[in-house]
């Protein structure tokens, strides 16, 4: 286990390093000076700006600076809110990002099980087509086609919910739904598969010849080791999340860091851009590490093994 | 002896693309208390699934019980309820299925998963059924059973874990165990092993057993009666004696020549039976076994044959025992074993026309 | 009794007649037929494959149909509801949406197809090699694709297209750049699981070389897999184009693709919905079209599932 988390770790590490190094070089890359798009700067004032966010040293130090940065948790400046750090924005965006997407996951994961194993339970019959139909409909809708939907229909025509901000409990509903919509139909999709398979699995058989009930052979025997697909898809599901949340944000106008992320990059401003990059791959990357993690905790196969066997 | 199972001229049929599968086509069998019954045949004969509709384990749809009765202490299984099967599984009739490595559930600890058994059958609070099932495991001869109950199933080899499947079979002493092919994924010395094993239980219990094979070797070792399917049918019922020593039906025949013994490897002959099984979406026109036999008759391909006793055990379904059948000699290997019995009557009766 | 009125020619022996038993088996069908005939009688699967040859018809000849050009503009007929003139109605620089709705198809479906056989064709390369050389080699390449698979997709696509500017080449590039590390990993799990099967090493005992048992043995065993995954690629960078429209991202006007046309008609929904109606339906058709195609290819190369 200690040697499975160990490999886990390295990996993530690693792929943290190369994200991190690729933001680096490529804002390097990009086409002019962080102050090129404001009006002319007098030179003497330009070069105090260079000096002020280190650009006048060579980009190896530069690099260096960034990344003991960055593993001291300092995502650097905003060239453009001159106020304002990258840090800033996180702690006034980031906590109401994660409620969204909490809120977000909670749907998507009880929906989306209980879509799938409904479905699974009745192979082939009408609440198979239905939660399917669903599921289809859900993964084929774009989040921010969704999100305009549920904004028209449920806000500005019906007024059930306010139409944007983030201001009280109801203001979070619509936002999460658009945001839950296609996760939720890809964890039904795959509860419904890796039930079917577990179903069709010699144990469930033998677990129904002891003579236990149909709800117990499901509960029990069937569920548990159908969800460990869908545990392992939690990594996956909480970066669609972040990602997701980004044009949810925008459409809702709510000020997460989705919103500032948005700014950022429709005014260029590198470092931000950068900065939260480097941000959001940290949390990604620590959220499918701990997903793995669960997953090892809740298959005890993997444990002697070191390593996951099969599927 | 008293009679705990009584099949009557069962048919089950499985949908699918190409067709209706006929899968079993009227199977009639006995099975009395404390005797192990051997079901032997290729795969595709049927067997599994005439063992797996005795406790309705088929899946419904596609597979689909179409005629006859499955009585078991005189009630009829087929039209009982899921409901009311749930207090027949598990509890009157229990069984072990071929691959040890996929019977048990992965993700739960041996212990609990016999445990279920108790907990349901017997209504033991769950710490008494802790405590049975680490007895069941020591029964079962599993070393250490006090740690090995808090053990997942792959923790265990091939063997342990079909001693598992053993244990949480008897857990709530059934009157009937249904072991379908339980070793033929196990190494041969652990064969051995989980057949005394099986035996020695069925002593302490006087559980009958269903034992089903297409290794006539294991038959031997295990059986008191043997029923002998092709194509969905029962060709030949007869004692152990009868089947090794006094076999009628050519199909037997090619099944004992081409089991390899220790006699029969001097003269390295082994006879194969030509051919394939048949498409039972199709089941061809006469004895389905006709195509592939030397022996076949010309009527064999346009009339099923009838049943004929030999003794008071021994049935056959063949036309070679009609009395104006011409006498054939069985296969070379077959014909050294065969010896006269003397429970045989003195003629073949008909008893039943096709 | 009724045996007893049997004729003694009844009983004449006649022995094995194998060709009987052939000939009774049901013809066996080859492995493409039998996914072929289960993925026809997918009925949702047909309605996909019947809905994107609509799609491709109308991307091909659709610009042609109404006689409009996709960038002229004409001020004088600005924001225009859906009319026999306007068959999809006009946008706020009085383009026609019908023939620009077109042109997008043509966009985000050629955007699909070229990310689908990038990433095939780096994905069965390297996947393969990997699968098949085993070793080191394989050590190494696949540990640098994992490092790639960590790496969320939407955060790279977004910073290339910062860094790299907005057509459609570099958006190609940015969908590719990591995507294809998913096709190699299940090219590689399929080589690995094909590549120790009898008949593998049967032709290799025959002498056969390493290329010849790749594309006579183990890339026509590996199709399923492939085609289902670039299958739902396809959908994956329709979406993904709409994505990056909407964060500004997009191709430069006066390009049309479906993502920058629902962008801009985002802002305008409360008045003229049917600028964001008609690309956003159409987006969600072909991600509908391509996922249940992918399902029902799934559905009929998997032989476990059939019965």
């Amino acid at each position: 286990m200690l040697k499975y988390i160990g490999r886990r770790l390295l990996f993530m590490l690693l792929s943290l390093w190369v994200i991190i190094t690729a933001t680096f070089f490529l804002m390097r890359m990009a086409p002019g000076n962080p102050f090129t798009s404001e009006k002319k700067l007098p030179p003497e004032i330009e070069a105090n700006l260079n000096a002020f966010y280190g650009l006048d040293q060579p980009w190896y130090a530069q690099y260096w600076d960034y990344l003991v940065g960055i593993a001291s948790w300092d995502f650097g400046p905003s060239f453009k809110y001159k106020s304002q750090t990258v840090n800033d924005l996180i702690n006034s965006g980031f906590p109401v990002s994660l409620t969204l997407g909490i809120e977000a996951l909670l749907i998507a994961v009880s929906f989306g099980v209980l879509l799938g194993v409904t479905a699974a339970l009745f192979h082939n019959k009408w609440p198979d087509y239905g939660s399917m139909v669903i599921a289809v409909l859900g993964i084929s809708v774009p989040s921010f086609i969704m999100a305009t939907l549920l904004q028209y229909i449920f806000a500005m025509q019906l007024k059930i919910f306010p139409v944007a901000l983030w201001e009280s409990p109801m203001h979070t509903v619509l936002p999460a739904l658009a945001l839950a919509a296609s996760p939720m139909a890809y964890i039904a999709r795959l509860t419904r598969s890796s039930m079917l398979e577990v179903m069709s699995n010699d144990y469930i058989k033998t677990a129904k010849s002891k003579g236990l009930s149909r709800s117990a052979v499901t509960v029990k025997h069937a569920i548990r080791n159908a969800m460990l697909p869908v545990v392992s898809y939690l990594g996956p599901l909480s970066a669609s999340v972040i990602t997701g949340s980004v044009v949810i944000e925008q459409i809702f106008g709510i000020p997460g860091l989705g919103s500032h992320f948005v700014t950022s990059i429709q005014n260029r401003d590198y470092t931000v851009i950068m900065g939260i990059t480097a941000f959001y791959s940290i949390i990604l990357l620590v959220c499918v590490f701990l997903v793995d993690i669960a997953y090892g905790l809740i298959d005890p196969r993997i444990k002697l093994a070191g390593e996951k066997k099969g599927e | 002896m008293e009679k705990l199972l009584e099949v009557k001229d069962l048919q089950i049929s499985f949908q699918t693309y190409g067709g209706d599968v006929q899968a079993v086509r009227g199977v009639s069998f006995d099975v009395f208390k404390g005797e192990t019954l051997a079901i032997v045949g290729e795969s595709g004969s049927g067997k599994s699934v005439t063992a797996q509709s005795l406790m309705k384990l088929i899946p419904m749809p596609p597979g689909k019980i179409i005629g006859g009765q499955i009585l078991f202490e005189g009630e009829d299984i087929v039209t009982k309820t899921e409901k009311e099967m749930e207090h027949i599984r598990g509890k009157e009739i229990s069984m072990i299925f071929q691959d040890p490595m996929t019977s048990l559930n992965p993700t739960m600890r041996v212990g609990k998963q016999i445990a279920e058994v108790l907990i349901k059958h017997q209504n033991m609070p769950k710490a008494d059924a802790k405590k049975r099932a680490v007895e069941l495991l020591h029964q079962v001869g599993i070393p250490m059973p006090e740690t090995r109950v808090k053990q997942y199933p792959h923790e265990f080899s091939g063997g342990m874990r079909q001693r598992v499947m053993i244990a949480i079979a008897l857990a709530a002493n059934p009157k009937l165990l249904i072991a379908d092919e339980p070793t033929t994924a196990l190494d041969v010395t652990i064969q051995a092993q989980i057949l005394e094993l099986m035996k020695k239980l069925q002593k302490q219990t006087n559980t009958s057993i269903i034992f089903i094979t297409h290794d006539l070797g294991v038959v031997a070792n295990v059986a008191d009666r043997v029923a002998v399917m092709y194509a969905g049918k029962i060709v030949e019922t007869g004692t152990v004696d009868e089947i090794f020593y006094d076999p009628r039906h050519p199909y037997t025949w090619g099944l004992l020549a081409s089991m390899p013994s220790l006699e029969s490897s001097d003269h390295g002959e082994l006879a194969a039976i030509p051919g394939t099984p048949p498409d039972l979406t199709n089941p061809p026109q006469g004895d389905a076994f006709a195509p592939r036999n030397q022996y076949s008759l010309a009527i064999d391909f346009v009339k099923e044959p009838p049943i004929y006793q030999i003794s008071e055990t021994h049935f056959v379904r063949s036309w070679l025992l009609h009395p104006n059948a011409p006498k054939v000699e069985p296969p070379e290997i077959v014909k050294k074993r065969m010896r006269k019995l003397p429970s045989s009557f003195e003629q073949a009766i008909l008893v039943k026309e096709a | 009794m009724d045996t007893d009125q049997l004729r003694k020619e009844d009983f004449e022996l006649v022995g094995v007649k194998i060709e009987e038993t052939e000939k009774i088996s049901k013809p066996s069908l080859s492995f493409w037929k039998d996914a072929m005939y289960r993925f026809r009688k997918n009925k949702l699967a047909m309605l996909g494959v019947l809905l994107l040859a609509l799609l491709i018809f109308m991307a091909i000849f659709g610009p042609y149909m109404s006689g409009y050009d996709y960038r002229t503009n004409d001020l004088t007929s600005k924001n225009l509801p859906p009319s026999a003139e306007h068959w999809f109605g006009t946008d706020e620089l009085g383009r026609d949406v019908f023939t620009r709705t077109w042109e997008g198809a043509r966009i985000s479906i050629f955007i699909g197809l070229a990310a689908a056989l990038i990433d095939l064709t780096i994905g069965v390369l390297w996947g393969g090699i990997a699968g098949y050389k085993g070793g080191r080699l394989d050590e190494v390449m696949m540990r640098t694709a994992d490092v790639l698979y960590g790496i969320p997709y939407l955060l790279v696509v977004i910073l290339l297209m910062v860094v790299l500017g907005q057509s459609v080449g570099t958006m190609i590039l940015a969908m590719t750049i990591t995507g294809w590390v998913n096709m190699a990993r299940i090219v590689r799990g399929q080589i690995l699981l094909l590549k120790n099967q009898e008949y593998v090493l049967a032709s290799r005992t025959l002498g056969a070389t390493t290329p010849r048992i790749m594309a006579r043995h183990l890339i026509p065993n590996a199709m399923g897999p492939i085609l289902v995954t670039m299958t739902l690629t396809i959908p994956t960078a329709i979406f993904t184009e709409a994505f990056l429209s909407f964060l500004g991202l997009g191709l430069n006007p006066p390009l049309a693709s479906w993502g920058t046309m629902a962008s801009d008609g985002l802002p305008a929904l409360r008045f003229y919905p049917w600028r964001l109606l008609f690309p956003a339906t159409f987006i969600c058709l072909t991600i509908f079209a391509f996922n249940v195609i992918g399902d029902g290819l799934r559905d009929a190369l998997d032989p476990r599932l059939r019965k």
